[in-house]
């Protein structure tokens, strides 16, 4: 499978007043063509930071400060504002989490689907409309050709994000990064649109990265998995190595407090005791040592290196190496 | 397409029935101004023929007969709407055989000039001044916009006319320094006037701006791949003005009062210093016709500012 995206040592920090956070730190990733991978973590573990920096479009005062973004060929990272303008909307589309506030409220949402499409496939503005008809379909939007004239306030949360990712994928982008797509919706809502998201991946063709911190959402629509901590990379695998075999003790702290739909009544959800590092000083060892029931001398003063446990299946976790005790995964 | 002609006639429909209902409260509005006035004008001591020198009583009689003044209260209040009806405002008590319609359209039109001339400085001046700050937040364009717009704000009207007649019309002798002459005479008035509103429109437009340019639509535009410009120029800014538009209504009817002191500093004989003239002389019907003037004026241009309300943004339903 050739890569469409690979991600090298990437480092993303925040120069604030207070000084340097270290928001994402060297991780790398691939995503092949047509394939849908998840990055898991719980809020602040850079997820957002990751993706914002594929599509160069980091908040001030962050900044990339190490690594490479190559997508399909090109390098990403030192490419010019407005070749990079060119990529985005066109061949990456981004779609994000509060549909509510994502849309502009003084535009019709006919106009905004169609900015992508005069800009980037030169289409008139009646080609424009017509695709923005057929999209806007496709997202199962009933009715069309009515609701391109209405203004975002006129549609559900629901609806709002299915014009999103219309307008994401108008250009039928190589790379779609959805970032916690679903977050915002209700249950319901949520599901359709996991749906949508999996058929559109087959009918476009798109590759997808799909950022959550709702693992049953990654199960469902991934092949990969990639589980942040802390601003790098925990463990990765394919979505049967990460569900079946965990081996860091964070990503069977993130099983471990799934919602079990067929619980006996009185089983409670265990959460993770403690809070994340703070990022602007981030500790030497492990960043999830203080949480982590396993913890080791080691773990406190070296960074455990990305052990290779599979074909795709990688961990950092000192248990994993060759001298560590051996122990079990809690229940 | 039908149904958006439908839903189209329906916004038209629903704009005019609003229009309407609004003229009929401005009717109510204008009604109670020229009531409190006349009440309150008739409370004021003196009378349009009190005389340092007084007159003879059975002269003063003549000339309050001749005007009706001798009539009750009740009898010359529903005169005076009566005439306010067919448009007619009366004759000036003060200025023999002029009519208080001849002093507005004689005077007005300069007026309105000041006026524009200061809102056309307050938009094109004070809008960019904003929008520059805001894209070059703490930068040096922004520092040198923000001080000169936190003087503007604090130094009031009077002082900056004076300052503006002293320097740039006695020391440098580049601009008249009153009466209004040739077209080179607007200028520093209406300076004096937009001074506080062009620096407050600034400022509001600097912080609307900076609020909007955070919002996850901008990042949405940027994502699509929008350049720069059409980010600012299209998704910003029609977001950013809609607090401007809020506050024009108050800043049209500041520009209108303020005009007032401004005309009676740069002897302008515009409609404010008739206005302020006519206060001090007690002529009843010039008070009365001006007030009701400027306020039609301010129920209008309000109006006018809520219709342009809903034309930009598009969450404001009209009539509920």
């Amino acid at each position: 499978m050739n890569n469409i995206l690979e991600v090298k040592n990437l480092s993303t920090s925040f120069f604030t007043h207070a000084g340097e956070i270290k928001a994402v730190r060297d991780i790398s990733f691939n995503v092949g063509a047509g394939e849908a991978i998840g990055i898991v973590g719980e809020s602040g573990s850079g997820k957002s930071v990751t993706a914002l920096s594929i599509m160069n479009l980091l908040p001030y005062p962050g900044r990339i400060i190490r690594g490479s973004v190559c997508f399909a060929g090109t390098e990403l990272t030192n490419l010019k504002e407005r070749k990079m303008q060119l990529v985005r909307g066109n061949e990456m589309g981004m779609i994000f989490q509060d549909p509510m506030t994502s849309l502009n409220p003084v535009y019709t949402v006919g106009n905004q689907i169609m900015e992508p499409l005069i800009r980037h496939q030169k289409l008139n503005r009646g080609e424009a409309r017509n695709k923005a008809i057929e999209m806007l379909s496709l997202v199962g939007i009933p009715g069309p050709e009515n609701r391109l004239n209405l203004y975002p306030h006129e549609f559900s949360g629901g609806m709002r994000q299915r014009v999103m990712i219309a307008m994401a994928l108008c250009c039928k982008p190589k790379l779609l990064i959805a970032d916690e797509p679903t977050t915002a919706l209700d249950v319901t809502i949520q599901a359709q649109i996991i749906e949508l998201l999996k058929d559109l991946e087959v009918n476009i063709n798109t590759s997808i990265i799909l950022i959550t911190h709702d693992l049953g959402v990654v199960a469902e629509l991934c092949n990969r998995v990639i589980v942040m901590y802390a601003g790098s990379v925990a463990e990765k695998g394919t979505t049967r190595d990460v569900f079946y075999n965990p081996r860091h003790p964070y990503t069977w702290g993130l099983l471990k407090s799934i919602p079990n739909a067929n619980a006996e009544q009185k089983e409670r959800l265990i959460p993770i005791d403690g809070q994340p590092p703070d990022l602007m000083h981030t500790p030497a060892g492990c960043p999830f040592c203080p949480r982590c029931a396993y913890a080791m001398q080691i773990c406190a003063e070296d960074q455990p290196p990305l052990y290779r446990l599979g074909e795709q299946h990688r961990a950092a976790c000192w248990l994993l190496h060759p001298s560590a005790p051996r122990v079990e995964r809690g229940r | 397409m039908v149904s958006f002609i439908k839903t189209f006639y329906g916004v038209q429909f629903r704009m005019l029935s609003y229009i309407i209902k609004r003229l009929a409260t401005s009717l109510v509005t204008i009604w109670m101004v020229v009531t409190i006035t006349f009440l309150l004008m008739h409370t004021i001591p003196g009378g349009p023929f009190t005389r340092e020198k007084a007159l003879p009583l059975a002269v003063l009689k003549n000339i309050e007969a001749r005007y009706n003044l001798n009539d009750p209260l009740w009898k010359q209040y529903t005169d005076y709407i009566q005439n306010l009806a067919r448009g007619d405002l009366g004759p000036s008590f003060k200025y023999q055989g002029v009519t208080v319609n001849q002093i507005i359209a004689e005077s007005f039109p300069i007026s309105a000039q000041l006026g524009l001339a200061s809102l056309f400085i307050m938009l094109f001046v004070g809008l960019p001044a904003g929008i520059i700050s805001a894209l070059r937040q703490t930068k040096w364009q922004d520092h040198l916009a923000m001080t000169l717009a936190t003087v503007g704000v604090a130094v009031p009207n009077f002082v900056v006319a004076t300052l503006l007649m002293y320097i740039v019309g006695v020391k440098l002798g580049w601009l008249p320094t009153a009466r209004w002459l040739s077209w080179q005479s607007v200028i520093m008035p209406s300076i004096a006037l937009a001074g506080y509103y062009t620096a407050y429109v600034a400022r509001l437009t600097r912080s609307s701006m900076l609020e909007v340019l955070q919002q996850d639509y901008i990042r949405t535009a940027r994502a699509k791949g929008l350049p720069e410009r059409v980010v600012v120029y299209k998704h910003a800014l029609k977001n950013a003005l809609i607090p401007i538009i809020t506050y024009l209504g108050p800043i049209l009817a500041g520009i209108l009062t303020g005009s007032f002191v401004i005309e009676k500093i740069f002897a302008i004989p515009g409609l404010g210093e008739h206005f302020v003239a006519s206060i001090g002389n007690r002529d009843y019907t010039v008070i009365l016709g001006v007030t009701v003037f400027y306020a039609t004026l301010l129920v209008a241009v309000n109006l006018i500012v809520d219709i342009l309300y809903c034309f930009i943004d598009p969450r404001i339903r009209l009539g509920k």
